[in-house]
């Protein structure tokens, strides 16, 4: 099948933050990084240190840091703005080195940059320590309803069906011949991509069809619940509330 | 006489769409038969299938399984008597690992905890592939797909396996292994199959379909070496291979 989006997400291993039950270590990352969304732009100094935090989870997980660094790309577009911000943000101005720039945006831009970095390393030191099969179970233990759970783990065991699909597609006209290279060929991506659709939707009915041969009549059976302990969930939670008492701290200084 | 494990009677079948796949089949299986269903393309053979656990309800005629009547309200006990495996083991595999995914029929019957796990891996046992119960099903070979598609329905202790096209797509050796273990299986087989020496290997007894009825029911040797029967409906044995 080859290697697809989302394969080598997760490794393997033996740290505490492996070991962490999926729900609770997933409820301390959304908390963690909401609480650092809501320190106030200004505080700097108690972003980077967040930031710190943040990067001291990922060593934590004792991934390779060639695993890791790649994963920051996501947060290109968010540097990219931040980037720019300062330059195109209204408002009193200074001077850092020969150019002139946006106070506020300057402010901005170092707290996006700031808290983007942080919310992805959190996700990252999330992802690389949770398998899809635990992600899955922690969504149905949060209580999220059914329907959303199924369309999650239903991605997780289809990506790499749908991605093949769409090679051996593209590999088809490819051998015809064909080639992307000017307006004139969108129709026929076009009518690739329903094609995929239609493939995809047919699937969803056939595998539908094995659900219900096998007994399934609507509800999603917990077959075998994750465990937590009150230690587990103060484990979990701990970054969260450092970013909590933090973004309450600066809010009441300031 | 035994209750027939399947006792298809006159059972007629039309698609929403108007065309008419099934014309009145009668369709008999005893426990611890091994029965081959051949036909050719569009013969109505899954539709057949589709059939037997309720998934499609006859337009005409009746369907029971060990006696019970297959209706809307004994339909969870058909489907845990009848055990279909469909041709394609991705549609047949949906869960993250193949442990849930053995787990997912029995869960759906109530089972849980230690008597869902010994369930889960004597089905895994049944088809020798307990040493994958932790591995993600996108990550198996085809023949391996196979097997533990077939260990999901395994896992429900079904009266009758219902396999729609068994061997399609497997290598020679993977081919031989299947049909070790379903000779080793002690269950009552019905067989979808395009693979004639398959089903010479595996079923004593065949039925032919063709157009939606039945027009051929008997030993599978007799059947195969019927040359007007088998042109008739456009069946034919591999070149080289002879009764
Ligand atoms: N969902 C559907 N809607 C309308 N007609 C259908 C549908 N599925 C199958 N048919 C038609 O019913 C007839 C029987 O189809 P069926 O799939 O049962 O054949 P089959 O014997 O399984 O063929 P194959 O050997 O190719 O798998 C065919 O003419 C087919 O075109
Ligand atoms: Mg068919």
């Amino acid at each position: 099948m080859g290697s697809g989006p989302g394969e080598h997400l997760h490794v393997e291993g033996a740290t505490l933050l492996h070991r962490m039950p999926a729900h609770v270590k997933l409820v301390g990352m959304v908390a963690f990084v909401l609480a650092v969304v809501a320190v106030p732009s200004p505080a700097h100094v108690v972003l980077a240190g967040l930031l710190v935090l943040a990067v001291g989870l990922v060593l934590a997980t004792r991934v390779p840091a060639r695993h890791v660094l790649p994963r920051l790309a996501v947060e290109t577009p968010f540097a990219v703005f931040a980037v720019v911000l300062p330059f195109v943000a209204v408002g009193p101005r200074v001077q850092v080195g020969p150019v002139s720039v946006s106070q506020t945006g300057l402010t901005a831009a170092v707290a996006l940059l700031l808290k983007g970095t942080t919310g992805v390393l959190a996700a990252i030191a999330f992802a690389v320590t949770t398998p899809p099969r635990d992600l899955v179970r922690a969504l149905q233990h949060l209580r999220v309803p059914d329907p959303l759970v199924l369309i999650a783990s239903f991605m997780v065991r289809y990506v790499d069906v749908v991605a093949d699909q769409l090679r051996r597609m593209k590999v088809a006209r490819a051998s015809r011949g064909f080639s992307a290279r000017s307006v004139r060929a969108w129709p026929v991506l076009a009518a690739g991509t329903g094609a995929l659709f239609i493939r995809s939707y047919e699937r969803g009915e056939r595998v539908h069809l094995a659900m219900v041969s096998r007994g399934w009549s609507g509800r999603m059976p917990m077959t075998s619940p994750l465990e937590a302990t009150g230690r587990d969930w103060a484990a979990g939670l701990a970054p969260a509330l450092v970013a909590a008492l933090a973004a309450a701290t600066v809010m009441m200084v300031s | 006489m035994t209750t027939p494990v399947l006792d298809l009677r006159g059972v007629a079948y039309a698609y929403p769409g108007g065309h008419q796949a099934l014309f009145g089949v009668d369709l008999h299986v005893h426990p611890g038969e091994r029965v081959a269903l051949l036909g050719p393309n569009g013969a109505g053979k899954t539709t057949l299938v589709l059939h037997l656990n309720g998934v499609l309800s006859p337009g005409a005629g009746s369907v029971a399984v060990s006696g019970l009547p297959v209706t809307e309200e004994n339909l969870l006990e058909v489907r845990r008597r009848v055990g279909i495996v469909f041709q394609d083991p991705d549609d047949q595999l949906f869960m993250p690992t193949v442990r849930d995914d053995v787990a997912f029929g029995p869960a759906n019957l109530g089972l849980r905890g230690a008597e869902l796990d010994a369930r889960v891996l004597e089905a895994l046992e049944a088809v020798g592939v307990a040493d994958l119960a932790d591995r993600a099903p996108h990550h198996l070979s085809f023949g391996q797909r196979r097997r533990v598609a077939i260990a999901t329905v395994l896992a429900m202790r079904p009266e009758i396996l219902v396999l729609d096209e068994p061997s399609s797509n497997l290598d020679p050796a993977s081919r031989r292994e299947l049909a070790d273990i379903l000779r080793g299986l002690e269950v009552t087989i019905l067989m979808v199959t395009h693979d004639l020496p398959y089903a010479v290997e595996l079923c004593e007894r065949s039925v032919v379909l063709s157009e939606g009825t039945v027009v051929a029911d008997g030993g599978t040797r007799e059947l195969l070496a019927d040359g007007d029967l088998m042109a008739r409906h456009r069946l034919e044995l591999p070149v080289g291979f002879s009764i």
